[in-house]
């Protein structure tokens, strides 16, 4: 496995595998985003006792959960980086960081647009919504050190050992949320916690799900392309990438 | 065998008396993070009104709340000026290993404020009118909080050390990681004052020390290595 492995831990050949994954992840976002959409927002029943605005769950739920992902593979990213001193792993991180934080914040806001109706307040200090919250503090915490740091290998260096302080500690701020709001509030009647839903409803949101995932692969991709171009623009082989954009775009 | 467990011990005792020694000639370094936590606890009695039975409510959450701020306040000086004399490089080239010399870092630090904000608390208890019960709620919380803060707030540090303009940094980095402290210590109080058992959630705070005094050191060393180079 480490011979099929090696050749990644060059840039341009890493660079070069995500141009080739890039096409496949984004034909399949836009596939499931077209089917999960019109079947989630059209054609699934109405919920009997929310009616249509149940319907934020199809973004709602794969954007948080996708939050968490985004983190979980930041997490794993830092952790190879910090062990096996693989700089691609550091350039993960850092791509991945602003990507999970959007994320966490399109499932605050409509978390928010949800409460509204469901709650009668833009803003209720559910457990959930607070980690979530939480989470988005954490984000925001990686990518202010990460933006501070001129050096961008210190940077990504960093972010990484601070991902992996946050990744132990965020299972001991989600337990803390929930504690402290039952114990504070008395249980709120918690939507998400969803008893048993129906196929019909259940089918979109799971290709939702799948939606958000390959968006979120997709736009690593991008990132991470981005961010060793960025960081390798000095060598060879992105002038001469660069040089061969030029020409082709010349002829054109 | 017994000779290196005397030297590693005596190392961590030369490094908690030398950053002593310095703090005590400088006393207002010991001193302004603990009139900071006393004028911000005032500052809640004068904005929201001195009604005792509101003040007693609300009293965990203001000392805990104060007392993140001042920890947030004093830790600047945990490596700042090591780093800018290179007595954090010389800490670094010693035999002894990293993770151990700075966590005798963390401890005198936690020495010069953590404790005093102990020795102070039972004023505030005064003044937020706690009962004793509450008070002692208060006390053991603010004993087993304020070290696990000392250690994340050295990581906090060490990452950004380097960095011209790490304070506010600092902040935002280490404030969402405390919020369990928070959120444990004042629920334990509350439950205190409603007279309660709290001493589970003492012991969920114990555990949090616990790790953080075997995990905290390594990361603070990591980033340590990140700054200095």
């Amino acid at each position: 496995m480490w011979k099929w492995l090696h050749p990644y831990a060059k840039p341009e050949k890493s660079y070069q595998l995500a141009g080739k994954l890039l096409p496949w992840f984004v034909v399949l976002t836009v596939i499931t985003f077209i089917i999960g959409l019109l079947w989630g927002l059209l054609f699934a029943p109405a919920d009997y006792q929310q009616g249509d605005s149940f319907r934020i769950i199809y973004i709602h739920v794969p954007a948080a959960m996708m939050a968490m992902g985004a983190y979980s593979s930041m997490a794993i990213a830092a952790f190879v980086a910090l062990v096996w001193q693989i700089r691609l792993a550091e350039m993960t991180v850092a791509a991945t960081a602003p990507i999970g934080a959007v994320f966490t914040f399109i499932a605050l806001f409509t978390g928010a647009a949800w409460g509204k109706p469901m709650w009668g307040a833009w803003w209720v200090w559910d457990a959930r919504l607070t980690s979530e919250l939480i989470l988005l503090f954490v984000y925001l915490g990686i990518i202010a050190l990460y933006n501070a740091f001129s050096d961008k290998v210190l940077a990504g260096r960093a972010a990484s050992i601070l991902t992996l302080v946050g990744v132990i500690n965020l299972p001991v701020i989600h337990y803390s949320v929930v504690w402290w709001n039952t114990l504070h509030q008395g249980p709120t009647i918690s939507k998400f916690g969803k008893p048993s839903m129906a196929v019909e409803m259940l089918w979109p949101l799971l290709i939702m799900i799948a939606a958000f995932a390959t968006l979120l692969g997709a736009l690593i991709l991008m990132r991470f392309r981005n961010e060793i171009l960025t960081r390798e623009s000095h060598r060879p082989w992105v002038r001469q990438l660069a040089l061969n954009n030029v020409k082709i775009t010349g002829k054109n | 065998m017994k000779t290196m467990f005397r030297a590693l011990f005596s190392a961590f005792f030369q490094v908690v008396a030398k950053e002593l020694q310095g703090a005590f000639r400088h006393g207002s370094d010991i001193l302004n993070p603990v009139w900071f936590f006393i004028i911000v606890v005032t500052l809640f009695p004068l904005g929201i009104g001195t009604d005792p039975a509101l003040l007693e409510r609300i009293a965990p959450g203001i000392i805990w709340v104060a007392a993140l701020l001042a920890a947030l306040l004093s830790f600047e000086r945990l490596f700042k000026d090591d780093f800018i004399d290179g007595s954090l490089e010389q800490l670094m080239l010693s035999p002894f290993p990293l993770a151990w010399l700075v966590s005798a870092k963390v401890f005198a630090h936690w020495l010069l404020t953590g404790l005093p904000l102990l020795l102070v608390s039972p004023l505030l208890a005064t003044f937020l009118s706690l009962d004793i019960d509450t008070y002692i709620a208060l006390f053991l919380t603010l004993l087993i909080g304020t070290p696990i803060l000392s250690l994340f707030g050295a990581i906090g540090v060490a990452l950004t050390v380097g960095l011209r303009k790490g304070g506010i940094l600092l902040s935002l980095i280490m404030l969402p990681l405390s919020i369990p402290i928070l959120i444990f210590s004042t629920m334990a109080i509350d439950a205190a004052s409603y007279g309660q058992s709290y001493i589970g959630l003492l012991a969920l705070l114990g555990a949090m020390l616990i790790t953080a005094i075997i995990l905290a050191p390594f990361a603070i060393a990591a980033s340590l290595r990140v700054s200095v180079s």
